[in-house]
């Protein structure tokens, strides 16, 4: 059992270390801050509208950013051979796929979390409303990982597999950002049943996350598997 | 040498293990690979792989290894998440990473600390190269960094791929003594290769009657 652990806690670090090493969390946060930069430009500078539309353009944003990290989830490691060795260890194909999720979501998703309220302040955002909009985010994160690993894992064969890893992803993705934009906009309403509605809103998406870290490692694993044949 | 010919003086594997295989096939998309393979190993044996290039023998490896499914045929082998190591083309290794930290994570894949990976830097000839990162090393340097992992975890079977690829004269002694002790601790070897290896003690030639 302790075996299975350390394993499983050096999968993970080994995920962690490596995003940061080759500069795929600085991308994914630079990412970010210049798309949030540039659309100011094209939106035209009018502070209402731009604060009307920050928790969305956010929520976008953020999604875009998380998509553009997610073609190398798996494809170095199956590239380079790695993705052999680790269905050797004695821990279950799906518990090492749950294992690179997590330091994929300790490594890159939650930097880009931390940086959407500076993010938010370049749009106006209400820094009063900022809690609730971070805390959707830490909710309904898990689920945009979850799905974009099963884009990854089903093109990580194909070179240049990026543009088809967001096209397998996207439609996942829409259940989450509709109850994400909706808890945003809810906690920017402001007013009595504001707590129950935003409430209602993070308890979906934490149940998308929750079914989504319970199905996807299986998903994952077998596409996986699948390409390594 | 000495040294690593004590290596697996404290590992002992079991006496009935074994690896069989009977009438073993393999496909590639529509092309047949190999096909009526037999061979039977116990502990303490080796078995070299020959044949031409495209007869197989890599996918023989990974077959045994689990990683390829079998076409038709039978086997009996060792767990491979447990009992099999298997060293292919692609190492697996990371060029971002230095050395020192690629054995502290192979450690913990093993199942250990990072302590236990102290002093593979000498046995492995890359002494003092701790903070070397693996992207600088040459091809020889990581063939000799992924030997690392049959020294850190004792398991029966080892299934080598070409191992003496892009070793040097001393290197190529290292992988002789460790293959020889491994034996000697009762472990089998399946060694894919195209030169002589120096501690098998049968053959098999793939693609031979086609």
């Amino acid at each position: 059992m302790t075996t299975q652990r350390r394993i499983f806690a050096a999968i993970c670090r080994q995920h962690i270390r490596l995003s940061w090493r080759n500069g795929q969390t600085v991308l994914a946060v630079s990412f970010l801050f210049i798309a949030i930069t540039l659309l100011p430009f094209g939106l035209g500078p009018e502070l209402k509208l731009l604060r009307a539309l920050a928790p969305g353009l956010l929520w976008v944003v953020l999604a875009i950013s998380l998509l553009t990290s997610l073609e190398r989830l798996f494809q170095a490691d199956y590239e380079d051979g790695a993705l052999d060795r680790l269905l050797l260890v004695p821990l279950s194909f799906e518990a090492v796929v749950l294992a690179k999720l997590l330091g994929h979501y300790v490594a890159l998703v939650l930097p880009l979390i931390a940086a959407v309220p500076l993010a938010g302040l370049l749009l106006n955002i209400e820094a009063a409303r900022l809690p609730i909009l971070v805390a959707a985010m830490l909710c309904g994160a898990p689920a945009l990982v979850m799905a974009g690993g099963i884009g990854a894992a089903l093109a990580v064969s194909v070179r240049r597999g990026g543009l088809l890893t967001v096209l397998i992803a996207m439609p996942f993705y829409v259940p989450v950002l509709i109850f994400g934009a909706a808890a945003a906009r809810a906690g920017l309403q402001g007013g009595v049943d504001v707590a129950v509605d935003v409430g209602a809103y993070l308890g979906v998406l934490a149940a998308l996350s929750a079914a989504s870290l319970l199905l996807a490692p299986f998903a994952i694993a077998a596409a996986l598997r699948a390409a390594l044949r | 040498m000495a040294e690593i010919e004590n290596l697996f003086s404290k590992t002992q594997h079991a006496r009935d293990a074994q690896c069989q295989a009977e009438g073993l096939a393999c496909r590639r998309g529509a092309a047949l690979v190999f096909e009526d393979v037999f061979f039977h190993l116990t502990s303490g044996q080796a078995l070299c792989v020959r044949g031409a290039n495209g007869s197989g023998k890599s996918s023989l490896l990974r077959q045994l290894a689990g990683l390829l499914p079998l076409a038709a045929g039978a086997l009996t082998r060792p767990n491979p998440h447990k009992h099999t190591h298997y060293l292919g083309h692609a190492d697996g290794l990371k060029a971002a990473l230095s050395i020192g930290e690629t054995l502290a994570y192979e450690a913990a894949l093993a199942g250990q600390g990072a302590d236990h990976a102290a002093d593979l830097t000498a046995r492995l000839g890359l002494a003092g190269r701790d903070w070397q990162y693996v992207g600088d090393l040459s091809a020889g340097q990581k063939r000799r960094l992924t030997l690392a992992r049959l020294l850190l975890d004792p398991r029966p079977l080892w299934l080598l791929d070409e191992p003496m690829t892009a070793l040097d004269e001393d290197g190529r002694a290292l992988v002789g003594a460790l293959a020889k002790a491994h034996l000697a601790s009762g472990g089998m070897i399946i060694a894919a290769s195209h030169e002589p290896l120096g501690f098998a003690n049968a053959e098999l030639v793939l693609g031979a009657q086609i």
